[in-house]
């Protein structure tokens, strides 16, 4: 948006500038709209920590991973499926069939030993769903049917194919204890605890709950570690572009940008340390989160995903097996729906017929509001994500003001339209 | 004193931080064909989306004065209902809809909505009578050629009772021959007293039809040339601000041996299986030597470079291709590419350029095992080669960052020939890379296409510009219907033995 138009004032004639001049782009303007998300979610929270006065909590944050985290597994899926010019309809039935499937395996069928292991279990399913990616995407790579039919098939296939393995309407379970830690379960606390301020004790003897502060170190220090990465490859990066001959963003605006994200990252540290530490699915979905932003910036693979979106043709024209590339996006959305089929099923503690259902439309919306095009060729993991919370920090803070079901459907619709509405608005004045 | 149909006085539009035009004054006579001339960027788009109303009254500074009366238009409704009608660059034309439909569209003949289509049919065959179009009305869009639409375009405007006629730029996608036809329609309308405004980087057209020249550079009008002024070499002049004093840049071609060679080369059209679009040819092109490919527009040339290329065209293809006297594999266009071929679409925005990434991405793309170890991109690596290029090709914008949806087509072309320069071809093949940009950019293009020679590729030029053809090749080889019909050195060629070989091949290549 802020490149687009590049002046030159002595002329007055746009694009009129020698070639080979180097003017700087500040990396922070052009991530101008990841910011603005950001700074949206956190207007939210705040908004509904003022109405609620719990969103913050510690507890409450927790909650708020652990009822979201799947639906931003899948939109790192979807994501990549949307910026390659194609919808995947199928991922909500998908994640149930596979929730079901992983009931079977642990709960009914006599597997026994090896194969009834949850991590044994897991990995299976996870293949599974690569599979099922495959066989959808060879229809859309190779026959060329619209994604929107194929999957919209398999949307009806995978919801039938889930309810028939749980035979009816049953629900099957109790999962094990080990596999429901996925989704309930927090890091282990290797390192012990620090008795900041300690409990009050009552006159029984016996500690208040919720009094003092006990913060979990292995999730400060993790926490700790993180945020002082981010600080130091930022400075990093600075320093090879400018070793280089490239101007980086003035320092100022750079120390400042560092310090905020860093203080908010350091909040919500804190916030998880004093209750139990990190949940296990946050630790899981930080580390796909980071390895989908490597993926769609700094590889070749990504580059072509977005190559492949932007214009097909010349993508292929340039060498680009867009075929391969498409049925790769669709084995990755695959093993994605896998993982959050997992996760559904670890937080309930059963497969349930209607495991997932729905969800591919918040998946669809997070990435949306993120700021893909429904056109193919845009969109970041980072807003991906920060789109994937404002759906679900709504739930949660309506649900925790008391707003009716029916209601909150209305306000996460409107919220949708308005945001690729103040996209695509944007996109036209620039 | 003539009297003025059109006045646009001391027009000055600004964009967020840029003046477009300043103090821009165009005076158009009654009856007259007016050009416009200048070159991609100068403003003369924005200038005619002034005054057709698609930037509104306010919107820009100065008066437009038609027929005697300053108009403030909002929209381009209100410039039509006065008769002024804009046909864009980019045809506005619905694909799945017949010729009818299309001509009154938004303007249907109906009565309470319900569409009245024998009357509609009836004007339409009206219409196309009077632009010379024998087709039927209820034919598709899509089923014409780009010549047939382009009148489609004009009977459209016919129907809105058109005074004044603006084409921006209507022959840059016909043959020669449709050109012509269209040229001629319009002086046709000038005998009716239709006013034009035609916007053309074709100078010998606007040299046949033009009463006036307007030329406008960097946003300002620099003069308006009589029709005993109009000269190419004066329109140029004052074009670029300079005269050039040779369109084509010296070249010293130092020739070698052959070193890629087309043997046999057939193919089938890709849905009508029956049906031979390349017809057995045979071709060669020696290190350091530009052979360029001269012929009529559906000639078969693109067909052949994109059979060649990964056969990304048609099907059933056979034949070899030997680089370096060995037979090698294209059939991909990865292999290729690995092979050393490259080719430089005739269409960038549909196969050469993603619109929607910047300068550095689509430079890269082609070749991102070169900026990039196990698969991992080298984000400073490639940010000096995209800088590398863009000073090479001598891209113009404010940084390689900037998209390349917002680039004028000189500096395009320019991107999706870095594009094709980092991937380091041996043999580069270029499809029309001329097409719709202006003079100093070709200069600059068909200087790249020298230094490639001269650093010893193989290049392969396919142009429908015959003096471009003579201009910068070594030898020329001439196609019509899918087959070679001729072969020249271009020291003996001329336009005149070219379209000789083209019309005596006529009927013997079928």
């Amino acid at each position: 948006m802020s490149t687009d138009i590049a002046p030159n004032p002595q002329t007055g004639v746009a694009t009129d500038i020698p070639a080979g001049t180097r003017v700087p782009v500040s990396s922070f303007v052009s991530n101008l709209r990841e910011y603005g998300l950001i700074l949206a979610l956190i207007a939210i929270m705040v908004f509904f920590q003022l109405t609620t006065g719990t969103l913050f909590k510690p507890v409450n944050l927790s909650n708020l991973v652990q009822q979201n985290s799947f639906i931003i597994v899948m939109a790192l899926g979807m994501l990549l499926v949307i910026v390659s010019g194609h919808i995947d309809l199928s991922v909500g039935s998908v994640a149930g069939f596979i929730g079901a499937l992983a009931a079977m395996m642990m709960v009914i069928w006599p597997l026994g030993g090896f194969f009834a292991n949850p991590l044994v279990v897991a990995i299976l399913c996870l293949v599974v769903g690569g599979a099922i990616g495959a066989a959808q995407g060879y229809w859309i790579a190779y026959h060329r049917i619209p994604s929107f039919i194929v999957t919209l098939a398999g949307m009806l296939v995978f919801r039938g194919l889930c309810q028939g393995l749980l035979g009816g309407g049953s629900s099957v379970g109790p999962l094990p204890d080990s596999f429901k830690a996925l989704s309930s379960g927090f890091l282990p606390e290797v390192l012990g605890t620090w008795v900041l301020i300690p409990p009050t004790v009552n006159a029984a003897g016996k500690t208040v709950f919720g009094s003092g502060i006990t913060l979990n170190l292995t999730t400060l220090l993790l926490g700790i570690v993180a945020v002082l990465a981010y600080a130091i490859s930022g400075l990093r990066a600075r320093r090879t572009r400018e070793k280089h001959g490239y101007e980086a963003e003035p320092f100022a605006l750079f120390v400042v940008k560092t310090i905020v994200i860093s203080a908010l990252a350091l909040f919500f540290v804190y916030q998880f340390a004093v209750y139990r530490g990190f949940p296990i699915v946050l630790v899981v979905m930080g580390i796909l989160v980071a390895i989908f932003v490597f993926i769609t910036r700094h590889t070749t693979i990504g580059r072509r995903v977005y190559a492949m979106g932007g214009n097909i043709k010349a993508a292929q024209l340039s060498g680009i097996k867009t075929e391969r590339l498409t049925l790769l996006v669709f084995i990755n959305m695959g093993v994605l729906s896998a993982l959050g089929g997992l996760i559904i099923a670890a937080r309930l503690g059963q497969a349930v017929p209607a495991a997932g259902l729905g969800s591919e439309l918040d998946v669809i919306a997070a990435v949306f509001i993120g700021g893909a095009s429904a056109m193919g060729g845009v969109g970041q993991v980072i807003s991906t994500v920060v789109g994937g919370f404002i759906m679900g920090v709504m739930n949660n803070g309506m649900s925790i003001m008391g707003v009716n079901v029916d209601w909150q459907q209305v306000v996460k619709g409107l919220v949708l339209l308005g945001a690729v509405v103040f996209d695509v608005y944007n996109k036209n004045k620039g | 004193m003539p009297s003025y149909i059109l006045e646009m006085r001391d027009i000055t539009k600004t964009f967020p931080g840029v003046k477009a035009l300043s103090n821009v004054n165009l005076k158009v006579e009654e009856g007259e064909i007016h050009a416009i001339c200048g070159e991609n960027g100068a403003g003369k788009s924005t200038l005619m989306k002034v005054l057709s109303g698609v930037y509104p009254s306010g919107d820009y500074e100065g008066q437009i004065i038609y027929r005697g009366q300053e108009c403030h238009f909002r929209g381009i409704h209100d410039s039509e209902e006065k008769g002024i009608v804009i046909i864009h660059q980019e045809l506005a034309l619905v694909p799945m809809l017949s010729i009818a439909e299309n001509i009154f569209l938004g303007n249907e003949h109906a009565k309470f909505g319900v569409i009245d289509w024998g009357a509609n049919e009836k004007r339409t065959r009206a219409l196309l009578k009077k632009v010379g179009l024998s087709e039927d009305p209820n034919t598709l869009i899509t089923n014409i050629g780009t010549g047939k639409q382009q009148l489609v375009e004009i009977a459209k405007a016919l129907s809105k009772e058109v005074e004044l006629l603006i084409l921006d730029e209507p022959t840059a996608s016909l043959s020669e021959k449709d050109s012509q036809a269209l040229l001629d329609l319009l002086l046709e309308f000038k005998r009716e007293g239709i006013t034009s405004i035609i916007i053309s980087h074709k100078l010998n057209e606007i040299n046949r039809v033009a009463d006036h020249v307007t030329v406008i550079r960097d946003g300002r009008t620099i003069e308006t040339l009589d029709r005993s002024e109009i000269s190419e070499d004066r329109i140029i002049t004052s074009m670029v601000g300079r005269s050039l004093e040779d369109r084509y840049p010296p070249r010293d071609p130092k020739i070698g041996e052959v070193f890629f060679e087309v043997k046999n080369w057939s193919v089938y059209h890709p849905l009508h299986a029956d049906r031979q679009v390349i017809k057995n040819i045979n071709l060669n092109v020696r290190k350091g030597e530009v052979v360029g490919i001269a012929g009529l527009m559906g000639a078969g040339r693109t067909e052949f470079a994109m059979s060649l290329f990964g056969r990304s065209y048609g099907r059933k293809i056979t034949g070899e291709v030997e680089l370096h006297g060995k037979p090698v594999d294209v059939s991909t266009v990865g292999k290729a590419v690995k092979q050393g071929l490259a080719y430089v679409t005739e269409d960038r925005k549909v196969f050469g350029l993603n619109l929607i990434e910047d300068i550095k991405n689509n430079i890269t793309i082609a070749n991102l095992k070169g900026v990039s170890t196990n698969g991992v991109i080298n984000d400073l690596r490639e940010l000096d080669v995209a800088n590398e290029y863009r000073s090479k090709t001598n891209i113009r914008s404010p940084s390689v960052y900037q998209k390349t949806g917002n680039l004028s087509g000189g500096n395009q072309q320019k991107v999706v020939l870095s594009k094709w320069l980092f991937a380091n071809p041996e043999v580069l093949i270029l499809d029309e890379p001329t097409r719709g940009i202006d003079v100093g950019a070709k200069y600059e293009i068909y200087t790249i296409i020298a230094r490639l020679a001269a650093e010893g590729r193989a290049i392969i030029v396919i142009s429908s510009e015959m003096p471009e053809l003579l201009g910068i090749s070594d030898r020329i080889y001439v196609m019509n219907e899918g087959a070679i019909v001729g072969e020249m050195p271009a020291s003996e060629a001329s336009q005149e033995k070219i379209m000789r070989a083209i019309v005596r091949g006529e009927g013997k290549a079928a």
